[in-house]
């Protein structure tokens, strides 16, 4: 799939254990659920199910439940154990491009950078939450307001060059979380 | 009801499925952008969509205060015995400042007339007003303003209409997904799942839809029905019956054509010249970088058109469905 990191970085990251990842991912995802308290409601009679991110060039995955209370996470090696309501899989790039609106969802799937399987409800009620919240990398890491604007222009370009040195796909309509 | 800033060219209609998604548009150089509540009300009830009331209210500050306006679509047909949803939806859209409402049910597009006669109405896709004396009647028993035409006729025909049509204006769809059937009239997605864009809002519903991998195919499924099965590398689509690949008579085909996107975008200088005046873009359902893409391009087209420029026909291809593009019945090219 276009976008994925190369084998021996994916082979790398299989030794590093999940405890950590899977406390720094409930940090970003509680700093993203306190930006955008709307969030849940928007997920409507969605919120508590649990979703699947399986970055597909990743030696993980990550188990969310999204709710009124906050949101559940569990990283995962592999998710042929796990249980789940939908899974949503593409390159680790391409999932980080979705979530910041680099990347119309749609359009990734109908060229098949993107895969999804199990409730489709769910998946859309999600997928649409994420839009409205218009989550930038600030927010997510919960930075201060002054250095936003800043860090999000920064971080922009960064993911642009990674975008290209991956061969991702082109973003669906250029600066997303960009006034 | 709030005056949009003068505008003498055509209008561009620009789809907002959320608050963002109406900012987005807003900024994008949308002319006007609509929007419906989240509930059975309006067309596109899909999960994680549309507008509580604040949100509308907030979101008909936010348009009007850069000029552009906001119209609420309320295009599903009331349920005998629970019609205060929508009339109470018309009321609050009202309330909030909508610029026109976007009305099919005939007995709906009555009420908003009597209970707000100073109200702009719009007359829905979904109500398949096809001919002269079906857009006289709607005009001329409730002043209905503007009439959105069926995806199904060719350009001649729109010309036709719009001429009799006049005053009330005529809005077409320019880009975005085709509904193939004539809207409000379509019984196949109440056929496979019970649910359907006229009484519930919703096309082949999210819920009834499946996908699932067979090797490196991706099969599609409706209500239980499969309706697609896309191999290896073949760009996927989202799963209806009108747009499904199908065997009959010994030969696998698409009904109608394959499910691509209509693309209008060559043919706005003729719509133009035969007096449409509004360009609908479809997608209130997609993502932000989508609709700023879109709608910054067609507002492109537009302004090249009034400079006296020519259109851009290429830069839309890449967004449309399956990645192909097709302008529809416009120049009845389906089979």
């Amino acid at each position: 799939m276009r976008g994925t990191i190369p084998l021996v970085l994916s082979r790398a990251a299989s030794v590093l254990p999940l405890l950590p990842l899977e406390l720094v991912s409930r940090r970003l995802l509680a700093n993203a659920m306190a930006a955008r308290p709307s969030f849940a409601a928007r997920l409507g009679e969605h919120a508590g199910r649990t979703f699947a991110i399986d970055p597909l060039d990743c030696p993980f995955a990550f188990l969310i439940t999204p709710g009124g209370d906050g949101v559940h996470v569990r990283v995962v090696r592999d998710l042929s154990e796990a249980a789940y309501d939908a899974r949503i899989a593409a390159p680790l790039i391409v999932l980080c491009g979705m979530i910041d609106g680099t990347y119309d969802g749609d359009a990734l799937f109908f060229s098949r950078d993107l895969r999804i399987e199990g409730d489709t409800g769910a998946v859309l009620a999600l997928r649409n939450a994420i839009e409205n919240a218009e989550l930038d990398p600030s927010s997510v890491l919960g930075l201060p307001k002054p250095v936003h604007r800043p860090f999000n222009r920064a971080t922009e370009f960064l993911f642009g060059q990674l975008r290209r040195a991956l061969h991702a796909p082109e973003p669906s309509g250029g600066k997303a979380y960009l006034p | 009801m709030t005056a949009a800033r003068a505008w003498n060219g055509p209008e561009l209609v620009c789809p907002a499925g959320t608050p963002a998604g109406l900012r987005t548009a807003v900024d994008a150089g949308a002319h006007s952008v609509y929007c419906g509540f989240r509930d059975e009300t309006n067309a596109r009830n899909f999960p994680g969509l549309n507008f509580d009331r604040a949100e509308l209210r907030e979101g008909v500050a936010y348009a009007h205060q850069k000029g552009v306006k906001v119209l609420v679509a309320l295009n599903t047909f009331m349920r005998a015995g629970e019609v205060d949803i929508w009339k109470r939806g018309v009321d609050d859209a009202v309330e909030a400042g909508a610029d026109a409402l976007i009305l099919a049910d005939v007995a709906l597009v009555a009420y908003a007339r009597k209970a707000h006669p100073k109200q702009r109405l719009h007359l829905s896709v979904q109500a398949a007003a096809a001919t002269p004396e079906a857009i006289a009647f709607y005009r001329d028993r409730f002043g209905v303003a503007r009439v959105v035409l069926p995806r199904v006729l060719t350009v001649e025909e729109i010309a036709r209409l719009t001429a009799n049509a006049a005053p009330c204006e005529t809005e077409v769809f320019v880009f975005g997904g085709l509904c193939v059937m004539a809207e409000g009239r379509c019984m196949l997605s109440s056929y496979a799942t019970g649910k359907s864009p006229n009484m519930t809002g919703v096309c082949s519903p999210p819920s009834h839809v499946t996908y699932r991998e067979e090797g490196d195919a991706l099969i599609a499924s409706v209500g239980g029905f499969t309706v697609e099965r896309f191999e290896r590398d073949e760009p996927a689509g989202y799963p209806t019956l009108c747009k499904g690949r199908f065997q009959a008579n010994g030969a696998v085909s698409h009904l109608f054509e394959d499910p691509v996107s209509l693309n209008a975008v060559e043919l706005l200088p003729r719509l133009v010249d035969i007096g449409v005046t509004a360009f609908k873009i479809e997608g209130r359902q997609r993502g932000r970088a989508y609709v700023a893409a879109v709608v910054r391009a067609f507002r492109r087209a537009i302004d090249s058109m009034a400079a006296g420029g020519k259109v851009d026909v290429e830069e839309l291809r890449t967004l449309t469905e399956g990645q192909r593009d097709t302008t529809g019945a416009y120049k009845k090219a389906w089979r």
